[in-house]
C-alpha cells in the first residue's frame, strides 16, 4: 500500500501513531513493510491456505464473535444434504462434471431449498451461468436463495454453515501452514494474536488488499476467504473493519459500477443470454431477488431502458427489451481475442488500454491484433499496441513482417484528465467530479468526445435504414448538449441521465423513486442521487476541516452518499453500537430512526424488533436484524449457497503452474479454473509432474510507485522515467548464487510462452523460503516495460499463461513458475529456439496443463 | 544599491530589526524577490488525480488558456493535499512534449504512419464500425433470438470516466455489439 497508495497509506500511518499493529503480507519486503509492525513473507499463491489458517485458529479456540455471528451471519443455516465438502471427496465439491469442468452448484443450497434437485448433470443454464460471469453481477448484492430457511441457533447441527466450515477448514493447521505458504509456526501465531486480540465488540480489524488478490485461477475465493475471517470476527460494516479493495486505477471500481464489461449492464444488471428470449417479465423472473432491495430489479431495469430508448421504450414493447443483444457464451476480452484469431471479429478499438504490453501473455494479443482489419488506438502516446507492426517483439524475431501484415491502424491523440470534464469513482466508491481546465490541444479529444461523435455519424448513416437489425442504435436517445470550440459533449447532462429522471423532467434523489412502469429513467440505479435537485453532488468540496471524520459533504458516495455498508451491523441486533469505542449507528427509538454520522445502510425507520409478514417481498422483507440488505437472506455468508462457480467454500489450490505439490487434496488445482488451449497459449508442467523441474521458481508481478499499470501514463513521463529507467527482476542472494546472477547484470527468465530480460536487483528483501520442507526462491518482476517511452524494457507478461478464475475470467499472472539463469536474453529466431528447447525438453504437449 | 540600502541588508541589522530574527535576516534577495509560479494564474480549477483510485484532489493552475501547475488540494479529507511521485508528476503527464497531438493511420501493409485529419479518420471508423458490425451480424444461434455482432470489440482503460464508459457502453449495446471489456477485468 505505501508503494500503489502511498497518499492513502497516510490513514495506515495515522493509526500505527494512535497504536495500531500493522501487519504486511507479501512475498517481498516493500515500503509497506518496513512500516509495518510484522512482515510476513509468503509463497505467492497461496492466500487461501493462510486465511484458512487464521479461520481454523479462530473456529477452533472460539474466537469469533458469537453474537455478531448469530445474528448477522448464516452460521447457523442448515444445508442440503446432497452437499458433499472438499474433504469427502478429495479437492472437489459435489456437483462436478468432468466433461465440461463446471459445478452444478444445486447440492450447495440451503435445505429448504425450492431449486430442482441435483440431477447430476450439468444443463446448458449452467454453462452459460459460468461463461457469461453471472457471479458479477452480485457487484452490489448477493444471489437469489429460495424456500425456507432451517437454521439451529445452537450451531451444533452437523449440516449447520458453522459446523460445515469447522470440518472445511479442520487441516488448515500451522503446521498445514508452514508447509503450503512457508510461513514459521512463530510468525503465524503472532498473527493470529494480534488479529484475534484486536476484534470484538470494542476493537476492529482491516484487511486491505491490492486487486492483485484477483489475478488468480482462485482470485474470488481469495476474497471470499477474507470475508469468511472478518464476519466470523465481527469486522464488517463497523468503522475500522471491512475488506478493503485498494484498487489501481482512478476509475476501476467505476469501470464496474457502469460497466464497459461483456457481462454487466450498468448497476450490476446481467446481460440477457440467450436463454432469455421469453420477455422482460421472464428475465425479471430468472435474475431478480425475492427479497431485500434486488427485489426491486424490474424497476431498476425498466428505468434503464427508458433512459436509453426513451419514449421507443414502452410497456406494450416490453420497454425495448428485445433490443439488448443476447450473450450466447464467454465475450470476454481474452476469448474476444480468440474471435480475432478466427477472423470473426476484424474491427477493435483500444481506449486507454496497451493489450500488446499489458495483457498475460502479450503476444497472444498481438497475434489476435496481427488479424484484424482495422484496429484504432486511442491513447496519449504511440503506446506499444498502436506499433507492434512495425516493432514488436514478432518483428525482431522474423516471426512477421510489417509488408506482410493487412491491419489498418487509426492513432487517435486522446485528451488528459484536465482537458475534460467527468467523474471518477475512487476505490470508496465516491464518485468526485474533474472540471476541464482548459480543452485539449490539436486533434487530441475526450473519450467522451470519440464516443458521442462516432454514434452521431452512425447515425447518420444509418438514419434512412429499415433493417430491424438498425432500430435500437436509431431509436438511441443520443441528443447531448455540446460546449466549446470543440464540440465537446456535455458530461455533466450525461451524469444527469445517469442519475435519473422522474415525472416532468425533475432529477430523482433515490433509487427508491425508481418505477417499474415507465415514469422514470435512471441509466445506473445505484448511482441515483447523484444529481439530485439538479446539483452535482460529485463536484461538492466542502473542506474536510469543516466536517467529521465520515466527511458527507466531499463528493459522492454510492449508493445514497453510504461510507460505510452494511453499517447497520455496527450496532447490536437491538440497535445499540456493540460499544462506545466503535460507535457508529444507533436505534433512536423515540424518534423512530437509525442515527449516526452517516447514512444508515439500512431502511431509516426500520426499527431492530421489526419483523416482516411473511409473504412480504423486496425490502419489505427485510427484518429489523437483517443487516445485509443486498443479501437475499439479509446475512453475511460465512458458506456461499449461490453466485460463485467454483465452490461455497474457498480451498487451497495450487497455482496453474507450480513447483510445488498440494498436501491436502488430490485435486490439486481449481478444478473449475478456465483454461485456453492454443499453440500459443502452452502450459508448463506443474505440481511435482515430469519436467517441472525445469521451472523451479516462483514469479510474481507487482508495481512500483514511479510507474503505472503498464507504462502508458509513466514511461513517457521524463521524471518518472528518471526515478525508474528500466525493467529489473528482484532476487535474494541465495537464489543469485544459486544460478550466478549478480548484481546490475542481466538475468534471462524464461516460461513455456517466452524469454524475457531484465537487470538484476539482489536483494534481501526476497526472503527464501522453506516450503514442503525444500528452499524455494522466488523471483519479483515489475510488470511496467514495454518497448517504447523513455524507460524501455521487456514485458513481465510476456511471460504468463492464460488460466482464468472462472468467476471473473481474470488471468493468473500474481503466481507463476520459471526459470532464470545469467546473462542477456538470445536475440532473433535464437529466442524463439531457445523458449522451444525448454518446451522439448520439458515435454510440453497441448495436453500438458489440462489435468483437472 | 545606495549606502543607506547598504547599511540596512546588513544581516546583523536585519535580524535586530524584523520580525522574524531567524528568517529575515537568512533570506536572500533573490530568495526576497521570488513568487510562487501560481501567483498569475487566471484560474484554478479543481480536479482529480487519474492515476490510482485513492482519488487524491488536485489543484490544477491555468494560464493563458494553458495548465502551468497542478498541486494538491488541501481541502480534501481523503489525501489532505498530498500527492505521490506519479500525481506530483502529473503536471508532466498532461503537458510533457511526449504527449501526441495528431491523428497517424497506417494502411494495410503500409510500413510507416502517414497523417490523416481528424474528420476524415471519424468517418472512415464509422464506415468500418458499421460494415464490420454487420458482417459479423448473428441474429439467431441455436434457433434462438440473439440479434448480437461478434464482428467488432473494445477494450478501455480503467481511467475512462464514467460518463464515457456510459455512452460506450450505451453505443456498443444499441449496435448490438457484445465484446466490450476494460481493464477491470485484467
Amino acid at each position: 500500500m505505501a508503494e500503489c497508495h502511498p497518499v492513502g497509506f497516510q490513514w495506515v500511518m495515522e493509526a500505527k501513531a494512535r497504536g495500531a499493529v500493522v501487519i504486511h503480507v507479501d512475498p517481498r519486503f516493500t515500503r509497506t513493510s518496513a512500516l509495518s509492525d510484522l512482515h510476513v513473507p509468503i509463497r505467492a499463491g497461496t492466500d487461501i491456505a493462510f486465511l484458512g489458517g487464521l479461520i481454523h485458529h479462530v473456529l477452533e479456540n472460539e474466537k469469533y464473535f458469537r453474537e455478531y455471528v448469530l445474528a448477522y451471519t448464516n452460521a447457523a443455516t442448515i444445508v442440503r444434504e446432497e452437499f458433499r465438502d472438499t474433504e469427502d471427496l478429495d479437492g472437489l465439491f459435489s456437483g462436478y462434471d468432468e466433461e465440461h469442468r463446471v459445478y452444478d452448484p444445486r447440492s450447495w443450497q440451503y435445505a429448504g431449498s425450492e431449486m430442482p434437485a441435483p440431477s447430476g448433470e450439468v444443463d446448458e443454464e449452467m454453462l452459460l451461468m459460468t461463461e457469461t460471469a453471472r457471479v458479477e453481477a452480485h457487484g452490489s448484492g448477493g444471489p437469489e436463495v429460495s424456500g425456507k430457511i432451517y437454521t439451529d441457533e445452537t450451531l451444533q447441527h452437523p449440516r449447520c454453515v458453522f459446523q460445515i466450515l469447522k470440518r472445511h477448514f479442520a487441516r488448515y493447521t500451522p503446521e498445514m501452514v508452514e508447509q503450503i505458504c512457508g510461513v514459521p509456526r512463530d510468525l503465524f501465531d503472532r498473527v493470529c494474536e494480534y488479529l484475534t486480540g484486536n476484534s470484538g465488540p470494542d476493537r476492529t480489524t482491516a484487511i486491505g488488499y491490492a486487486v492483485g488478490w484477483t489475478q488468480h485461477t482462485t482470485g474470488v475465493q481469495n476474497i471470499r476467504a477474507a470475508s469468511i475471517l472478518q464476519s466470523l470476527l465481527g469486522n464488517i460494516g463497523r468503522p475500522g473493519g471491512g475488506i478493503l479493495a485498494l484498487r489501481g486505477h482512478a476509475n476501476i471500481q467505476g469501470s464496474t459500477d457502469i460497466p464497459a464489461l461483456f457481462d454487466l449492464l450498468p448497476a450490476y444488471i446481467p446481460m440477457p443470454h440467450l436463454g432469455q428470449n421469453e420477455g422482460l417479465a421472464a428475465y425479471l423472473e430468472d435474475e431478480a431477488a425475492s427479497k431485500g432491495y434486488w427485489g426491486k430489479m424490474s424497476a431498476y431495469m425498466v428505468s434503464l431502458l427508458k433512459a436509453w430508448w426513451g419514449e421507443h421504450a414502452t410497456a406494450d414493447n416490453d420497454f425495448c427489451f428485445d433490443y439488448l443483444p443476447r450473450l450466447t457464451g464467454n465475450h470476454s476480452t481474452y476469448h474476444t481475442v480468440l474471435r480475432q484469431m478466427e477472423g470473426v471479429c476484424k474491427g477493435y478499438l483500444l481506449m486507454g488500454e496497451n493489450p500488446a504490453a499489458g495483457s498475460s501473455n502479450s503476444r497472444y494479443e498481438r497475434m489476435g491484433m496481427a488479424n484484424l482489419d482495422w484496429l484504432v488506438v486511442r491513447d496519449f502516446s504511440l503506446i506499444e499496441s498502436a506499433t507492434w507492426w512495425k516493432d514488436g517483439p514478432e518483428i525482431e524475431t522474423g516471426e512477421m513482417r510489417t509488408e506482410d501484415l493487412r491491419t489498418e491502424v487509426f492513432f487517435l491523440p486522446a485528451a488528459a484528465h484536465t482537458e475534460k470534464s467527468g467523474s471518477f469513482t475512487n476505490t470508496d466508491r465516491l464518485l468526485q467530479w474533474r472540471d476541464q481546465a482548459v480543452e485539449p490541444a490539436g486533434e487530441a479529444r475526450s473519450d467522451l468526445w470519440f464516443v458521442y461523435h462516432l454514434g452521431r455519424l452512425i447515425r447518420e448513416r444509418l438514419a434512412s435504414s429499415d433493417d430491424p437489425m438498425d432500430l435500437p442504435i436509431k431509436h438511441l436517445t443520443w441528443d447531448y448538449p455540446t460546449e466549446g470550440t470543440q464540440a465537446e459533449p456535455s458530461a455533466e447532462a450525461v451524469l444527469a441521465e445517469i442519475n435519473g429522471f422522474g415525472p416532468g423532467g425533475r432529477h430523482l434523489s433515490s433509487y427508491d423513486e425508481l418505477a417499474d412502469d415507465g415514469s422514470t429513467s435512471c441509466g445506473c440505479w445505484i448511482y441515483c442521487g447523484v444529481y439530485a435537485d439538479g446539483v452535482n453532488q460529485a463536484a461538492r468540496r466542502k473542506p474536510g476541516w469543516e466536517q467529521d471524520h465520515v466527511a458527507l459533504e466531499w463528493g459522492w458516495a454510492w449508493p445514497a452518499n453510504r461510507r460505510i455498508l452494511y453499517n447497520r451491523a455496527s450496532a447490536d441486533p437491538g440497535g445499540r453500537p456493540w460499544s462506545d469505542r466503535k460507535a457508529y449507528l444507533r436505534w433512536d427509538a423515540e424518534r423512530g430512526r437509525w442515527t449516526g454520522p452517516d447514512t444508515p445502510d439500512f431502511p431509516p425507520t426500520l426499527s431492530p424488533d421489526h419483523r416482516p409478514p411473511p409473504d412480504a417481498t423486496g425490502p419489505d422483507a427485510l427484518s429489523g436484524t437483517d443487516a445485509f440488505i443486498m443479501q437475499a437472506d439479509g446475512r453475511a455468508w460465512l458458506y456461499a449457497p449461490a453466485g460463485i462457480v467454483d465452490g461455497p467454500l474457498p480451498a487451497h489450490y495450487e497455482p496453474q503452474e507450480s513447483p510445488s505439490e498440494n498436501p491436502l487434496y488430490h485435486y490439486g488445482r481449481n478444478p473449475a479454473r478456465e483454461l485456453i488451449q492454443h499453440p500459443v497459449n502452452r502450459y508448463q508442467p506443474s505440481d511435482g509432474k515430469p519436467g517441472s523441474e525445469l521451472f523451479p521458481y516462483v514469479t510474481t508481478t507487482y508495481r512500483l510507485t514511479e510507474h503505472h499499470t503498464v507504462g502508458g501514463m509513466s514511461r513517457w513521463v521524463p521524471y518518472l522515467s528518471e526515478l525508474q529507467p528500466e525493467f529489473f527482476c528482484e532476487v535474494s542472494p541465495e537464489l543469485a548464487a544459486e544460478r550466478g546472477l549478480t548484481h546490475l547484470g542481466w538475468a534471462t527468465i524464461v516460461s513455456a510462452r517466452a524469454v524475457i530480460e531484465a537487470r538484476v536487483l539482489v536483494t534481501e528483501r526476497m526472503t527464501p523460503l522453506i516450503v514442503e520442507g525444500r528452499p524455494l526462491h522466488q523471483i519479483g518482476l515489475p510488470y511496467h516495460w514495454g518497448r517504447n517511452g523513455y524507460s524501455r524494457g521487456d514485458s513481465a507478461n510476456e511471460l504468463a499463461h492464460l488460466s482464468l478464475d472462472p468467476n471473473t475470467h481474470i488471468q493468473e499472472v500474481k503466481a507463476m513458475a520459471c526459470d532464470i539463469r545469467p546473462g542477456r536474453r538470445p536475440r532473433g529466431p535464437a529466442a524463439l529456439e531457445l523458449v522451444e528447447d525448454y518446451r522439448r525438453r520439458a515435454g510440453i504437449t497441448e495436453r500438458t496443463g489440462m489435468e483437472i | 544599491m545606495t549606502l543607506r540600502e547598504l547599511v540596512a541588508s546588513w544581516p546583523v541589522l536585519r535580524q535586530l530589526k524584523g520580525g522574524d530574527p531567524r528568517g529575515d535576516a537568512a533570506k536572500s534577495r533573490r530568495t526576497a524577490r521570488l513568487r510562487p509560479r501560481i501567483r498569475d494564474a487566471d484560474k484554478v480549477v479543481d480536479s482529480v488525480c487519474p492515476y490510482c483510485a485513492v482519488g487524491c484532489a488536485q489543484k490544477v493552475y491555468v494560464k493563458d488558456e494553458r495548465v502551468i501547475q497542478i498541486e494538491g488540494d488541501p481541502k480534501s479529507p481523503i489525501s489532505r493535499g498530498r500527492l505521490c511521485p506519479k500525481g506530483s508528476a502529473s503536471l508532466q503527464l498532461t503537458t510533457g512534449s511526449s504527449r501526441m497531438h495528431e491523428v497517424l493511420y497506417r494502411r494495410p501493409y503500409g510500413t510507416d504512419w502517414e497523417r490523416l485529419p481528424l474528420d476524415r479518420a471519424m468517418d472512415m471508423i464509422a464506415d468500418r464500425m458499421i460494415a464490420a458490425r454487420r458482417d459479423g451480424w448473428v441474429w439467431e444461434y441455436e434457433g434462438r433470438n440473439v440479434r448480437h455482432t461478434l464482428g467488432i470489440a473494445s477494450l478501455g482503460g480503467a481511467t475512462l470516466d464514467n460518463e464515457e464508459n456510459y455512452l460506450l457502453k450505451k453505443l456498443w449495446t444499441a449496435l448490438g455489439a457484445v465484446q466490450i471489456e476494460n481493464q477491470a477485468r485484467i
